[in-house]
């Protein structure tokens, strides 16, 4: 259905759609690239700064803390992820935005200024802000998918460990190669809400369909597009177009969650037959 | 092994339970459409959808309305001119609201006429997020364009300074903030411009979503959300409806005007607007009212519609929806002013005293 609805854009401007940088719609020219680079690139921020830390997290319940202390923050954690985006958003706008602007960003400038990705004036708003706020969304998600197969490994293992001499940290690493097929699971499921997200995005990306090499700049996400036009949309071109960058976003994620499969198998199976021989 | 059985075990259930909640919606839809084809006795009730600058005062005459005639119930979805307009085209809602007439084209496409009927005026005003500047700005077309277009890139810019000699501006980037979604007050905005410059017209145009210069600027969606993001960032700017811009008690410029007066927005200086562009109304009510003549007119002002079809199917329903905006427009008016709407200049009441009674039912005027 999706690809008949979007017909009179994918004939009309052909693979050309893809590869265009400009969205114009009162002229009646629409490119996806910038949409497709602002998906891709907050999303990899977004996984980039979560899975560190959800592994963290997990790690932290499953092997360290006491009980009493694991159960009330587990739950905790799991508790963000039932936060509605818009809030998540708001929270980004009124929190996060000032914060970028008046320390991180001017942090990040003086440290590290001279890459391209940490140029050009800083307004709160941009591609860093909409990455930063998807990673926040996605860390209880992974985390909690984490901590599920890091329990499910079994108790024998690092009683064996254990047995053998190791220390409480080599047993942690043991385990997280058991874990890791689970783990990069868990990354995929994150990957996929971060690309999905629509909301909370919109509210602090800036929605400006541009590539720019600084992540201080405003980007915009085929989700976040979608959200914010859809509905709105009258003309029948435009219409099309927009269906077509959802196609778009189809393939977005099948190609993105392909190569992190891939990847992550191949770092999944590296170490574990390296084990055995 | 086991996380797997979960996952599978959630999917599961999430299928089963979407199911069953997607039956109740439908049943639940099945149950209102059968409700809405009426007979005269019961409740009536008027679906509506569209812009969102009117909402607060279509919600009012919703419940107001109700007082005064029972029977009737008043739906009013905000989702935006574009939906309104569609949902007439397609049907969907017994009266759409839109904050720009629908285009020429669109009208063709429509299966019967469709009036325009203005209810209430609006305006668009520049708000901006400056610390320690207290008086008001002037600004004028030329400016607010060369900052949207990036000409004008620092708040002490000469042009700015022009038209602000007693206001210290400060040595910081402008941060312009639009519309992403498509809207009326982006038209309403853009018409102005366009109207005024040259180059705005060339690079930018009317739209309700126009294309804005990459690299200058943000966007937000929603009037709140542009509201938001000026109250965060400091040295932005943005434009939001009046009723807004009240609300939330933001500082507004005062925009230069046709006869060159420096005009802020209130009620008043918006139904002057309304007054100096009455004799260039045409037939069809379908105008904007940008830039209008006048001295105290504030230049950023327009109507808003409702869409309703001329021809209406079902007779009971015409009947009611007939009633409702010969009510709104004049009964209604009385609540704009607390919410900041103007009320519609005496002369445009009577030419849409003309439309309402042209409204029919199968050939039959369902206004008496």
């Amino acid at each position: 259905m999706m690809v008949e609805n979007s017909m009179p854009t994918l004939s009309r401007f052909g693979i050309g759609f893809l590869a265009g940088m400009e969205w114009k719609p009162a002229q009646e020219e629409f490119g996806a690239l910038p949409f497709i680079y602002g998906t891709v690139v907050s999303s990899l921020i977004a996984v980039l700064l979560a899975v560190p830390v959800s592994i963290g997290v997990a790690v932290f319940l499953v092997e360290q803390a006491p009980k009493s202390v694991a159960r009330p923050i587990a739950f905790m954690v799991e508790l963000l992820a039932a936060i509605p985006s818009v809030v998540y958003g708001l929270w980004g706008i009124f929190v996060l935005a000032p914060f970028i602007r008046e320390y991180l960003g001017p942090f990040l400038q003086t440290s590290l200024g001279f890459l391209p990705l940490f140029q050009g004036r800083l307004t709160g708003i941009g591609m860093l802000t909409g990455g930063i706020i998807l990673a926040l969304m996605i860390t209880p998600i992974v985390t909690a998918v984490v901590r599920d197969v890091l329990e499910a490994v079994p108790v024998t293992q690092r009683e064996a460990a254990l047995a053998l001499g190791a220390t409480k940290w080599e047993t942690t690493t043991i385990v997280l190669g058991n874990a890791a097929s689970g783990i990069a699971g868990s990354v995929v499921l994150g990957l996929g809400r971060a690309i999905g997200e629509t909301m909370a995005v919109t509210m602090v990306i800036g929605n400006s369909p541009q590539i720019s090499a600084s992540l201080f700049e405003p980007a915009n996400t085929i989700a976040s597009l979608l959200a914010a036009n859809f509905a709105e949309a009258t003309d029948k071109l435009y219409l099309s177009a927009l269906i077509e960058i959802g196609l778009v976003l189809f393939l977005v994620t099948f190609v993105v969650n392909a190569l992190a499969k891939l990847l992550i198998m191949s770092v999944a199976s590296g170490p574990d037959r390296a084990k055995h021989t | 092994m086991t996380f797997k059985k979960t996952v599978y075990m959630t999917m599961v259930i999430a299928v089963v339970l979407t199911v069953i909640i997607g039956a109740g919606c439908s049943g639940q839809k099945m149950g209102d459409g059968q409700n809405t084809t009426t007979t005269a006795g019961s409740t009536i009730q008027l679906q509506g959808s569209g812009a969102t600058f009117p909402k607060p005062i279509y919600e009012k005459w919703a419940s107001e309305y109700g007082k005064v005639n029972p029977t009737v119930k008043i739906d009013y979805q905000g989702n935006g001119s574009g939906a309104g307009q569609k949902a007439i085209l397609a049907k969907t809602s017994d009266f759409g609201a839109s904050d720009d007439p629908m285009s020429d084209d669109d009208l063709k496409t429509a299966s019967g006429e469709i009036l325009h009927i203005p209810t209430v005026l609006g305006a668009v005003v520049i708000t901006y997020n400056l610390d320690g500047v207290k008086e008001p700005l002037k600004l004028s077309a030329q400016t607010i364009s060369d900052i949207y277009l990036g000409n004008v890139k620092k708040w002490n810019d000469e042009k700015i300074k022009a038209e602000n000699p007693d206001v210290t501006l400060p040595d910081a980037d402008i941060l312009p903030v639009y519309r992403a979604d498509a809207s009326g007050t982006s038209a309403v905005f853009t018409d102005f411009l366009s109207k005024t410059v040259p180059e705005w017209k060339q690079k930018v145009g009317m739209n309700k979503q126009p294309s804005w210069i990459t690299g200058v600027g943000v966007g937000a969606k929603g009037n709140d959300g542009v509201m938001g993001q000026v109250k965060q960032t400091p040295n932005s700017i943005g434009y939001v409806e009046l009723t807004f811009a009240k609300a939330n008690n933001l500082p507004t410029a005062e925009i230069k005007n046709k006869a060159g007066k420096f005009v802020s927005a209130s009620l008043d200086s918006v139904s002057a607007a309304a007054a100096g562009s009455v004799a260039a109304m045409p037939a069809d009510l379908r105008t904007q009212i940008t830039n209008a003549d006048g001295d105290g007119a504030y230049p950023i002002s327009s109507y808003t519609y409702i869409l309703v079809y001329k021809d209406q199917t079902d007779a009971v329903k015409g009947k009611a929806l007939v009633d409702f905006l010969w009510w709104a427009t004049h009964d209604g008016e009385k609540f704009g002013k607390e919410l900041h709407y103007a009320p519609l200049p005496a002369d445009v009441v009577k030419k849409v005293e003309g439309k309402i009674a042209s409204i029919t039912n199968g050939g039959k005027p369902l206004r008496q």
